[in-house]
């Protein structure tokens, strides 16, 4: 059943070819049975094996399959090679389930666009390249599927390319997430280097045995790759590429810009999870950027008036506490937030999507509400993804893993009650985020007409993700709550628990749960029943700042427009008429004289010749006597 | 034997040479170029022969023949190219074919 493995990538792989060969002369219901399909069994695939592999584990929990050899230079043999462990499971399962539904929502939900198997080819790319990602036995083949669904992010947010802001958004998205690449290929570059190796359970032991914690050089390798996760998952300071990707269509920025490809940053640390164990500092810097970007994508979150801005920023955020988790050790903690945030995010992105159908298009949440009534099945699903976003506490999945990594930011040796304190305010945000967009869009008076409701394709997402979305949390239940942490039991293979602990789990879970339920009574009230008191509040001028602030994602667009985009322009400017080949163009030009001088003697007329012979004697037998 | 003074001798072969350049410098009938062409040769072959004579060597008179005979083969061509050019042009003007075609 195993050896079945590398089916699980190369079944969305022929799926992308018969699509983008022969896509264009398909009807499109086969078109759809392709897209899906091809995908849906790649899902069943992932699920067979990984029945095969929890019933009787290979030697070790890793199997591996290697099936050619993809270049031969010297010591450099990378291998086309997949490998499934614990970790690696956990992701494949996820990306192939939560991309199989999407695939399957999207089939109802953009059969009226045109490039409709144009759409499903780059679907289909995309979940090869991520299922790549995942199952790569080394750096390299990592890389080129990181470079894959990079690519494929490109081509799906600017899938309506006939508006130009959609095709800047993508290139923005691109050039960003390439500053980040860049870096991580100069990571295995230095990898490569010193330790001769790109295969990661190699390169883990060798790093083990060759680097001590500490010494510079895991710090400068953990600090490029971490670069390059910072740029995928959109962590601060690479951040701004996420809200602007919200241009695509809404079934791309669920796949994608939630449940997928930005999560690749953080499968990529916990992978690499040796090198950042050995570079202490690395580690905190991750943990650092984790409580910071949490904490501003909140805050932009909470201003939003495009309901898959809220979305997008929210995403940044929850990835945040990825990081924090990964900076702190807690590394089967992120796994869980990733799983849970996979499911939850996708099924809000998904029920955004219908309402925006529903609407014409409408993306402003000030310009909806009511939709209670028109959609219920909707908004009960929604309700339920939010639920889980803001972590509320006990029945919804997103309240354990939230809960886990707010405990381990605070117990773990790499803690600090700093960073549990930022994942509290964090998580206060949060609750306070998802419910202004749940009452402003669900709640109040109706303000626009609803004119078609979610078919059947539509709704079997919407109910699995929701059901996923609550009982997703019951496989890791905390000491207080049953005991019975399954998830990161069957990921220790992988990936060992933080170090640390103590005995006050209680009152911190039971803070955590006031925190989120006070974000829902907030939101509320300052949202739903005195609105006109927060209107007041941000036309104060404080409120009105801090909001444009906020609104504007603290800047930093501004930011790098005027310390990168705009010196490089003004460079280009000033360099118009090329000032450097001045030299070069002064050198041409003299050729080109001295060419027309010399050529203006070949007149043809022999006496000038003989003239020229004569006067060339002379000169000849002047020199010779005067000398 | 009259000895001729090397000076006097030179200075002929000197005024005859320059008065050779300068007919093929003006005149434009190809005719009268080979016939100045011929006179240049011969002031060349006169110097020589004047310093054979003045170191009382037979190598001057030996180049003289040399150039006769290079006079000769010269002559020949030239005439040969007037004749085309005659052909050709229906002139003997030599600024005629000073188009250069490929």
């Amino acid at each position: 059943m195993l050896e079945l493995l590398w089916l699980i990538p190369t079944l969305p792989f022929a799926g992308f070819v018969v699509l983008a060969l022969i896509g264009a002369w398909l009807s499109p219901g086969k078109v759809a049975l392709i897209g899906v399909g091809s995908v849906g069994l790649s899902a069943i695939m992932a699920a067979l094996v990984s029945f095969r592999f929890l019933l009787s584990p290979p030697p070790g929990h890793l199997y591996s399959q290697i099936l050619w050899r993809w270049i031969e230079v010297g010591n450099f043999m990378p291998e086309i090679g997949l490998s499934l462990d614990a970790l690696s499971l956990v992701m494949v399962l996820v990306v192939s389930w939560v991309s199989f539904l999407i695939h399957l929502y999207s089939a109802e939900f953009m059969i009226d666009e045109e490039g409709y198997s144009r759409f499903f080819a780059y679907m289909n790319l995309f979940v090869g390249s991520m299922l790549t990602l995942v199952l790569a036995d080394n750096l390299l083949l990592l890389y080129l599927g990181w470079e894959g669904v990079g690519l494929c992010s490109y081509l799906l947010i600017g899938f309506w390319y006939k508006d130009p802001a959609n095709g800047r958004a993508a290139m923005k998205a691109f050039i960003v997430t390439r500053i980040g690449d860049a870096a991580m290929a100069m990571g295995l570059f230095l990898i490569f280097t010193h330790l001769g190796t790109l295969n990661i359970q190699e390169l883990m032991q060798r790093a083990s045995e060759l680097w001590t914690v500490g010494s510079t050089l895991p710090i400068v390798a953990a600090a490029l790759l971490l670069a390059g996760a910072v740029g995928k998952s959109a962590q601060l300071p690479l951040q701004t590429w996420l809200p602007d990707a919200m241009a695509g269509p809404t079934p791309v920025s669920a796949l994608i810009h939630a449940a997928t490809m930005v999560t690749a940053g953080v499968y990529l640390i916990a992978r690499t999870h040796v090198l950042f164990s050995l570079a202490p500092a690395v580690q905190l810097i991750v943990a650092l950027i984790g409580a910071a970007t949490l904490l501003l994508a909140g805050c932009s979150a909470l201003t939003q008036r495009d309901i898959k801005r809220v979305l997008a920023y929210s995403t940044i955020s929850q990835f945040g506490y990825m990081f924090l988790a990964l900076g702190v050790g807690a590394w089967s903690a992120a796994i869980f937030h990733f799983m849970t945030h996979a499911f939850f995010k996708a099924l809000l992105f998904l029920g955004a999507g219908v309402v925006i159908m529903g609407l014409h298009g409408e993306h402003d949440m000030f310009k909806m509400g009511g939709l209670r009534t028109e959609l219920p099945l909707t908004f009960w699903t929604f309700l339920i993804g939010s639920a889980s976003l803001s972590a509320l506490p006990l029945v919804t999945a997103g309240f354990y893993s939230k809960d886990l990594i707010l405990w381990q930011a605070w117990s773990s040796k790499l803690g600090s009650p700093w960073l549990w304190g930022a994942g509290l305010a964090g998580a206060l945000l949060t609750s306070i985020y998802t419910f202004r967009m749940v009452f402003l869009s669900f709640f109040g008076q109706p303000k626009a007409r609803v004119s078609r409701g979610p078919g059947i394709c539509i709704t079997i997402p919407l109910v699995v993700l929701a059901v996923l979305s609550v009982i997703g949390g019951f496989i890791e239940l905390p000491e207080t709550l049953g005991n019975r942490p399954l998830f990161s039991e069957f990921l220790h293979s992988v990936l060992p628990n933080p170090v640390g602990g103590g005995s006050l789990l209680l009152p911190f879970q039971a803070l955590a749960a006031i925190v989120s339920l006070g974000g829902i009574w907030l939101a509320y009230l300052l949202f739903l029943r005195h609105r006109r008191y927060t209107e007041n509040l941000v036309r104060t001028p404080l409120g009105t700042a801090l909001h444009c602030f906020w609104f504007g994602g603290w800047s930093f667009d501004w930011l790098y427009d005027t310390l990168f985009v705009q010196p490089f322009a003004t460079v280009a400017r000033a360099d118009k008429e090329d000032k450097i080949d001045l030299f070069y163009r002064g050198l041409a030009w003299l050729n080109r004289t001295l060419h027309f001088g010399l050529s203006a003697t070949q007149s043809g007329r022999v006496r000038w010749y003989a003239a020229a012979i004569g006067i060339g004697a002379i000169v000849t037998i002047g020199i010779a006597v005067l000398l | 034997m009259a000895l001729v003074l090397m000076r006097h001798g030179l200075l002929l072969a000197g005024i005859l040479f320059a008065l050779g350049l300068v007919g093929v410098l003006v005149r434009r009938n190809i005719l009268f170029i080979l016939l100045s062409i011929e006179i240049m040769l011969n002031a060349a072959g006169l110097a020589f022969v004047v310093a054979g004579s003045r170191w009382i060597q037979p190598d001057g008179q030996v180049m003289f023949i040399f150039i006769l005979t290079m006079a000769a083969a010269e002559v020949s061509v030239g005439l040969a190219l007037l004749l085309q050019l005659y052909h050709r042009f229906k002139s003997l003007d030599i600024d005629a074919a000073s188009r250069m075609r490929g």
